[in-house]
């Protein structure tokens, strides 16, 4: 099963992603108190992911070596934008983020389903389960931001 | 009983002579009067009908008028809310600051960084000139709107129809943000839409109240005097408060056998799920009804489960016993009233925390019988009505702005196209409209009858962003605030007495308050300023007719009545005639409730129908929203949402450098930032200057006694006052934010008080109701005072007790001018009352 460990790497690897730009995200538009406080809040979040797979990584092992899914590693927020159209912009990158970690967590459910490993399939449930509660908010705080940064931001 | 009228120094005797009575019977009625000095009953021309406008209990009033001057009040004995009862601040505040000499009498503009006086043609000129201009070059988004808890009903439904029907912006906000705006989302959470379940009546009939964050000796007056007759009449409640300060109520719950749990500040939501989860140990549970009348019974269960007593003992600070006894007394009392505030509201977790009010509530099936309810309070008198009418960017009549078909009711009411009414995201809340104004992406800001330079958080950075440039604005006010000072053009408005409209208080009783007198000089009212401004803007519908049609208070009230037909705020029966009667009457009022509704949920039907409901739930920790597709699946169908979240640490706590938590309130004597009952002599000799309220634990430390200078400072800000040693929890250091730089005595240092200097911008997540309750500070002393702090001594910021020396050392509160009090020998009939329905009947 060398390509569910492959997926299991990929979802450490991009829980963590999406955990540093999101504290990326949250300093960078510290002036949004909410953007701040819940963008810190989601990053929690992705951290207790990580740990909660950790026992599972130990068990398969990492697995760095195999090109396929490189190509779904997206790269870290290092840096963010300026302004009401800069956080809009860091809103969509991070949602893109999340989208990849829900839609991996999707994929190791499966199989953790056909290997029957309950351990993975609770982790990958409830992570999942929270990774919709992130693009939830996010979405949220887009739509909220997206008229006035289109139309009348400075 | 005596019908023999008593004077009183209200002041000093702030609940006025008891009246204690029996469980299951009517409260007694009793009329208090003031008038100013030199004025007999007498010399009174006439009283003309209104209710008090100085909280949110919204007690039945006349206003006294003498040579068209308002020269006293005196409650109106038939009134449902009050009995005829008015607490200190109704009594002295009412009125003087009507004829105060520094009232707003013209039209002020800014002519070369100065504001100077004019005319209105010049002053509207210049906001449409400016409103026009940024229309044409950004459109409806460039302006916001921020109001007030204390215009008309009539003022805010004419605003909100300006706003969203003749402009199309979603950025109006009122300061029920600050003060009321988690008792809509829990409402809304729980229930599927706004609207207080319970009714002041439910203090007659229970066994048990619980005060969550509420001082309710210090927000409103009378009823807790109210509550008071119970507890001290035959077979009374018992208490139960969450406070994290020693309060009159706290004291009443140790007296009646309750309980008083004092957590940390910012752990409530610990706390509650602490309480909640008892009862499912306990199986204090009504389960038939649960399964009957509620969703998410599981979920709950689950979310409360890592909350022992001994885990929540820990988070918040509490013997853990004290946890199970209040938890046993929810649980086995037959029925509870449960009350909400601040504590609450303004602290860290605030909707989450209500909404677990609810489900302690849903839980036993405590609602909607008499006794048995919750009154999630509001802090200022018309906050529900800025709600109910969409001044505060909701949609009028509890509307679900992500439901087309609501959109399309308003926009067939209005004849408008459906495109302009803003519904494409949720409305902007007042922390973010601030926000907006300080990039200048809000360029137009109206700010009405309202003083955010002292009131909202961070108050430095919110006058920068009103004295700046890049954002024009208008305010409209009695006088001249600390926000006026700012403006780019200042609108003399008339207040309460000068002009007719109606509100709604905390328990859904709508008043009507007739314009007793003129107001002073060129001052207009709020009503006719909004008139104005869409006359001369040139709103039309869809037909090319104006958009606001209406010309008087009582036409935009039929206007009102019409678009909340078929919504739960339904005020299709009401007309000012109707309201012309003895007492003020709740919502509902419709063909089926022709004298309206004591309390909602009778039948246990809850509008949370998914084409029904006002909104589809948030999730509590974030704040984003459930989509229409999700709440369908649910299926909730008329049953109420159980619904939990985590505790999670407040987002600033106590660190070596700032070591002390920093909490806000308010005292009895004032209120909001005293532009009127600083004006009253009576109230303000009561509390003339700022204070701030520490622990003997940490004064003494600090080396700080009673009536020292100190220097309070938070990472953003600091004020310097003289300190109370007083009766906070330790830790915990509380100051009063009535105070700006505002200062009618000339006292010495009124610069640095604005206790908002230390709070932090952070708000809910699902209310954006900021907290002004948790930021962390330190105390350093700066040098002796020359006498006690100027805190009152009758109140919650009374000297702690057993400091003998201290108490001592200060001089009891008083020095209020003669009011007058009268017990009726009969006690009128009230049209709802169950005590009075059910007498006759002998169910107690
Ligand atoms: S309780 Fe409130 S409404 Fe009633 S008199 Fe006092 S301030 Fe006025």
């Amino acid at each position: 099963m060398p390509h569910l460990s492959t997926y299991v790497a990929l979802a450490d690897h991009s829980e963590q992603t999406l955990a540093d730009s999101l504290r990326a995200v949250a300093e960078g538009h510290a002036r949004q108190a909410d953007v701040f406080h819940t963008c810190n809040t989601l990053a929690g979040w992705s951290d207790q992911h990580r740990q909660d797979l950790a026992p599972v990584v130990e068990r398969y092992g990492e697995q760095e070596d195999v090109d396929e899914p490189e190509r779904l590693r997206a790269d870290a927020l290092t840096s963010t934008r300026e302004g009401e159209i800069g956080l809009l912009r860091d809103l969509q990158d991070l949602h893109l983020l999340a989208t990849l970690v829900h839609s991996t967590w999707t994929v190791i459910a499966q199989g953790a389903q056909g290997l029957r490993d309950q351990q993975l399939l609770d982790v990958a449930t409830s992570s999942r389960e929270e990774t919709t509660r992130q693009l939830t908010w996010l979405t949220t705080r887009m739509k909220q931001a997206a008229p006035q940064a289109l139309i009348v931001a400075p | 009983m005596s019908t023999n009228s008593t004077t009183s120094d209200r002041v000093a005797k702030v609940f006025g002579e008891p009246t204690p009575h029996r469980r299951g019977t009517v409260w007694p009625a009793r009329v208090d009067q003031y008038l100013d000095e030199g004025i007999d009953e007498r010399d009174v021309d006439r009283w003309v009908q209104s209710a008090c406008l100085l909280c949110s209990n919204g007690c039945g009033a006349d206003i006294a008028v003498k040579d068209g001057r308002m020269v006293g009040i005196r409650g109106r004995a038939g009134d449902t809310v009050s009995h005829g009862r008015l607490g200190p601040k109704g009594l002295y505040g009412s009125t003087p600051w009507a004829s105060s000499p520094d009232r707003l009498t013209r039209p002020l503009v800014r002519e070369d960084g100065r504001l100077v006086e004019t005319d209105w043609d010049t002053a509207m000129g210049r906001i449409v000139e400016v409103s026009k201009r940024l229309l044409a070059e950004k459109g409806p988004l460039s302006h916001g709107f921020y109001t007030s808890g204390q215009l008309f009903l009539e003022e805010y439904y004419t605003l909100a129809v300006i706003g969203k029907a003749g402009l199309g912006t979603p950025h109006m906000d009122g300061n029920t943000r600050l003060c009321t705006a988690t008792s809509a989302a829990a409402f809304k959470e729980s229930f599927g839409a706004d609207g207080q379940p319970g009714s002041y009546t439910d203090i007659e009939h229970c066994d048990a109240i619980f005060l969550y964050g509420h001082n309710m000796p210090e927000t409103q007056t009378v009823l807790w005097t109210r509550i008071l007759d119970r507890t001290r009449g035959e077979d009374p409640p018992r208490i139960v408060c969450v406070d994290p300060r020693r309060t009159a109520v706290a004291e009443e719950a140790l007296r009646t056998g309750g309980v008083h749990l004092a957590p940390r500040v910012g752990t409530n939501l610990a706390l509650m799920n602490g309480l909640v989860r008892e009862l499912f140990v306990h199986d204090w549970i009504t389960h038939e009804w649960v399964a009957e009348h509620t969703v998410g019974v599981d979920k709950l269960r689950e979310t409360v489960e890592p909350y022992t007593p001994e885990h929540v003992a820990d988070i918040c600070g509490i013997d853990p016993d004290d946890l199970r006894s209040a938890a046993r007394i929810f649980g086995e009392s037959e029925n509870v009233l449960s009350t909400v505030l601040q504590g609450f509201y303004q602290s860290h977790q605030a909707t989450a925390s209500s909404v677990a009010v609810h489900n302690l509530h849903l839980l036993r099936g405590m609602i909607g019988r008499p006794g048995a309810g919750v009154l999630q309070m509001n802090g200022q008198p018309t906050a529900q009505n800025n709600r109910e009418c969409g001044a505060d960017g909701d949609l009028p009549g509890f509307r679900n702005w992500d439901n087309l078909d609501h959109v399309r009711q308003l926009a067939d009411a209005w004849n408008v196209d459906v495109m302009t009414i803003p519904h494409w995201a949720p409305p902007t809340h007042a922390m973010q409209i601030m926000s907006y104004a300080e990039t200048g992406s809000i360029g137009f800001l109206w700010i009405s009858a309202t003083n955010p330079a002292v009131s909202m958080p961070e108050s430095a950075r919110i006058r920068k962003i009103l004295a700046g440039d890049q954002c024009f604005t208008v305010v409209q006010d009695l006088f001249l605030t600390e926000t006026a000072e700012l403006a780019d053009v200042v609108l003399p408005a008339a207040g309460w007495g000068e002009k007719t409209g109606c509100f709604t208080n905390v328990n859904r009783v709508v008043h009507l308050s007739e314009q007793a007198v003129e107001p002073p000089g060129e001052a207009r009212s709020d009503l006719d300023i909004f008139l104005m401004y869409a006359d001369a803007m040139g709103f039309t519908d869809r037909d090319g007719a104006p958009v606001v049609p209406w010309r008087t208070p009582e036409e935009a009230f039929d206007a009102w009545a019409a678009v909340t037909a078929g919504r739960p705020v339904d005020y299709t029966g009401l007309s000012y005639a109707k309201l012309r009667g003895p007492s003020g009457i709740p919502w509902p009022v419709n063909a089926e409730h022709p004298d309206g509704t004591d309390r909602l949920y009778a039948d246990a039907i809850f509008p949370t129908d998914t084409d029904y409901c006002e909104t589809y739930g948030h999730d509590l920790i974030t704040g984003g929203t459930v989509s229409e597709q999700e709440h369908r699946a649910m299926a909730p169908a008329g049953r109420a949402y159980l619904k939990g979240a985590p505790y999670t640490p407040a987002h600033e706590t106590p660190s070596d450098e700032y070591p002390l938590l920093f909490t806000t309130g308010r005292t009895v004597f004032q209120f909001h930032t005293r532009t009127k009952t600083g004006r009253a002599r009576s109230l303000d000799q009561a509390a003339p200057d700022a204070w701030v309220e520490l622990s003997p634990a940490d004064a003494g430390p600090l080396g700080i006694s009673e009536g020292d200078w100190v220097r309070v400072e938070s990472p953003r800000g600091a004020i310097e006052v003289r300190a109370r040693i007083g009766r906070v929890m330790q830790g915990a250091v509380f100051a009063p934010f009535h105070y700006g730089h505002w200062n009618p005595d000339d006292l010495v240092d009124a610069e640095h008080r604005t206790a908002n200097e230390l709070t932090m911008t952070v708000w809910d997540p699902v209310s954006k109701q900021p907290s002004f309750k948790t930021a962390a500070c330190r105390v350093t002393r700066l040098r002796a005072g020359d006498g006690p702090a100027p805190a009152p001594t009758n109140t919650a910021s009374a000297p702690a007790s057993g400091a003998n020396d201290v108490e001592a050392r200060v001089p009891a509160t008083g020095g209020g001018s003669a009011t007058s009090s009268r017990v009726l020998a009969e006690t009128p009939g009230y049209a709802l009352d169950p005590s009075q329905i059910e007498s006759g009947r002998e169910d107690h």
